[in-house]
């Protein structure tokens, strides 16, 4: 069984900026992590790997040429190996320009089963990658999964939906999208870090994906941000400080009744 | 694609065992305010087997509506859904298409997206027409909504978007309005043989649903154990609220994940989130810094979550609560849950 992971270096959370003229995120190299929903992604990968006798798990980045650094601390926590799609026809694209190369990318590893993804990247926050990937290759799609078994042909899955949860079965080949719960990622090991420094990852362009430039990037993205700009979020906070006697609560009561809220 | 063949707003509604989920009200509001500044017609797609008062949704504010049965659609499984509106999509062209931000929601929009080759805004805040080109305007918070951007779909149709859930009021009801109610069998889609629903389990903890409640209080490590969390867990069933939780709590299984609000957990706008013993660290900010109304309890003054609040109190969670609760007790005429021990006041 030929398990994909698909990460996304993303900034550490105190350090994003936005170009206010093009509305791109600019990255700098300093601080960026894995996204966290995706190790959640490999860890159950990797806990696949170690409940079966043939699993072979492969992490995919899409990004700048420093995005290898995530793929490199994925085979240090356990992955086989991986392969990062970089080069100057990405630059720019959006979630379904970024669900095209990555799709390809998984079709041309070829004999992919499952497909992992976090249920959304910190940054981008769209959670729509993974299932554009899914209808990209016409394979079935589970969201928001907080636990998955997986059997030779199928995988039951538990997702989190409003009020309670789902068990659904699908057919593999499937993609399924994790959140936080599903399990508690590991840490790169030893032999892993020996492994990662090794481990030779190809880099494929679009030329390697057999996809156009005009399918990628800006040109292959149907949306455009048009502007950037702070929220308004003019919040004049009412402090007052707990006494014995009773008068902040009183407060709070009557500022809840002005708001019409209780 | 010719843009100029696609015209009129289309909506996803959404049900849940044959009744209409209010989020397609909100949803309504939404498309409506479109239809009216573009001079177009307003319909609302809703998907299932046998579904109670359509008509609902016309007095809401839809001039059409698209019931698409089949029995591959009695539940929610991403497949079917997708490939049946994809097809009612192509037949009904639709200019702009939108779906409210929830599990169904964040899940079917980018099949359907991904099978038109459109664009798709996630999680938007905000919908506009702009003046000049007549097109959709897609406002969404990002980066754990630190900056707001703004989208347009320029060269696509549909224009698609899903919509944070109460970012926007129901819509008015009115039962003088008429319109068109329209079966769509699509019943040659079989039930499909990848994708098999199993069961659905409700979540005694989630009684209220984070995702549907008007008020969430939501609780820190402040309070200190899995029986001070209790507290939180009172105060929110004498408001029918829901509980929400940090990752700390979570983390020591005082409440469960999907309670967990934040970053790596939900995304919540609330009219009212009461945060008691959270610091209000940015990633906590992320999932809940656009209610509409914030209040925070909290013994150090200098916390965080204090620049996000409306109203703060500095004060030990441990007096505070139970002070709250008597007071909601004892006052009259203050809106309690129905059915709590209190509503005979
Ligand atoms: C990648 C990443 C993702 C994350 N995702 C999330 C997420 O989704 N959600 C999330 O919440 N966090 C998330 N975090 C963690 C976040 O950074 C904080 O650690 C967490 O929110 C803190 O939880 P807390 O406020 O309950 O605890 P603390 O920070 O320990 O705060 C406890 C607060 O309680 C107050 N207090 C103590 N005693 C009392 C009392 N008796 N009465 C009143 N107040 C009292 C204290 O003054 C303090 O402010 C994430 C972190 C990372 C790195
Ligand atoms: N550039 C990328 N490279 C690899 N995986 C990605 C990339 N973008 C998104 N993903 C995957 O899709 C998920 C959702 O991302 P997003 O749609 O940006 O919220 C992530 O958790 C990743 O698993």
């Amino acid at each position: 069984m030929r398990i994909a992971v698909l990460i996304k270096q993303v900034p550490g959370t105190d350090n994003v900026k936005m170009d206010p003229e093009t509305g791109v995120m600019i990255r700098t190299n300093k601080g960026n992590i894995i996204n966290p929903l995706d190790e959640n992604a490999l860890e159950e990968a990797l806990r696949i790997k170690r409940s079966r006798e043939d699993v072979q798990v492969l992490a995919v980045s899409m990004g700048p040429e420093s995005a290898m650094k995530a793929i490199k601390e994925a085979v240090a926590m356990g992955a086989d190996g991986g392969v990062l799609l970089s080069g100057r026809a990405f630059a720019g694209s959006d979630t379904i320009a970024t669900a095209r190369a990555l799709a390809a990318a998984i079709s041309k590893l070829g004999d992919v089963n499952l497909v992992l993804c976090g249920e959304r990247a910190t940054d981008g926050e769209t959670g729509q990658t993974g299932p554009m990937i899914a209808a990209t290759l016409g394979i079935p799609v589970q969201t928001y999964v907080q636990r998955l078994e997986v059997a030779d042909d199928a995988v039951k899955v538990e997702r989190v939906v409003e009020g309670g949860f789902e068990q659904v079965k699908v057919q593999l080949p499937a993609l399924i999208t994790v959140v936080k719960g599903i399990n508690e990622p590991g840490f790169p090991t030893l032999t892993g870090k020996v492994r990662a420094r090794d481990a030779v990852v190809p880099v494929w362009g679009a030329d390697d994906l057999g996809l156009s430039p005009e399918e990628l990037g800006l040109k292959g993205s149907p949306t455009r941000v048009v502007k950037i700009f702070s929220p308004k979020l003019s919040r004049s906070t009412l402090l007052h400080r707990q006494d014995n006697t009773g008068r902040a609560v009183n407060e709070l009561l009557k500022f809840l009744a002005d708001r019409d809220i209780v | 694609m010719d843009i100029q063949n696609y015209k009129g707003v289309m909506v996803l509604g959404e049900q849940k065992d044959g009744h209409i989920r209010p989020v397609t009200f909100e949803l309504l509001n939404r498309g409506r305010d479109l239809a009216d500044k573009l001079g177009v017609e307003l319909s609302c797609s809703i998907l299932g087997n046998e579904i109670e008062d359509l008509t609902e949704i016309i007095y809401r504010g839809a001039d059409k509506v698209f019931h698409v049965a089949g029995p591959a659609l009695a539940g929610f499984l991403p497949g079917p859904y997708a490939r049946a509106l994809v097809r009612l999509v192509q037949e009904e062209r639709p200019e702009i298409f939108i779906a409210a931000a929830t599990t169904t929601g964040r899940t079917v929009m980018p099949l359907v997206a991904a099978g038109l080759k459109t664009g798709l805004t996630a999680d938007c805040t905000l919908l506009d027409i702009d003046d000049k080109e007549k097109i959709l305007l897609q406002t969404r918070p990002a980066i754990g909504g630190n900056i707001m951007a703004t989208i347009k779909t320029p060269f696509t149709r549909p224009q698609m978007a899903t919509v944070r859930p109460r970012s926007a009021r129901p819509a008015h009801r009115d039962e003088s309005r008429t319109g068109l109610i329209s079966v769509k069998n699509y019943g040659d889609s079989p039930v499909s043989a990848v994708e098999r629903f199993l069961a659905y389990v409700p979540d005694a903890t989630q009684e209220v649903s984070i995702e549907d409640a008007d008020i969430i209080v939501a609780g820190g490590k402040g309070l200190k154990t899995r029986d001070g969390f209790k507290l939180v867990e009172e105060l929110a069933r004498l408001l029918g609220a829901g509980v929400g939780a940090s990752r700390d709590v979570v983390d020591l299984g005082w409440a469960s994940y999907p309670h967990q609000i934040g970053l790596s957990g939900k995304t919540v706008s609330p009219k009212l989130y009461i945060a008691v013993g959270i610091s209000g660290k940015v990633q906590h900010l992320a999932g809940m810094q656009t209610s509409e109304t914030i209040v925070a309890i909290n013994r150090d003054p200098e916390a965080q979550i204090f620049q996000v609040a409306d109203f703060g109190i500095v004060g030990d969670a441990f007096e505070v609560l139970p002070e709250l609760m008597g007071a909601l007790k004892n006052a009259p005429g203050r809106r309690l849950r129905e059915g709590s021990e209190d509503n005979a006041l």
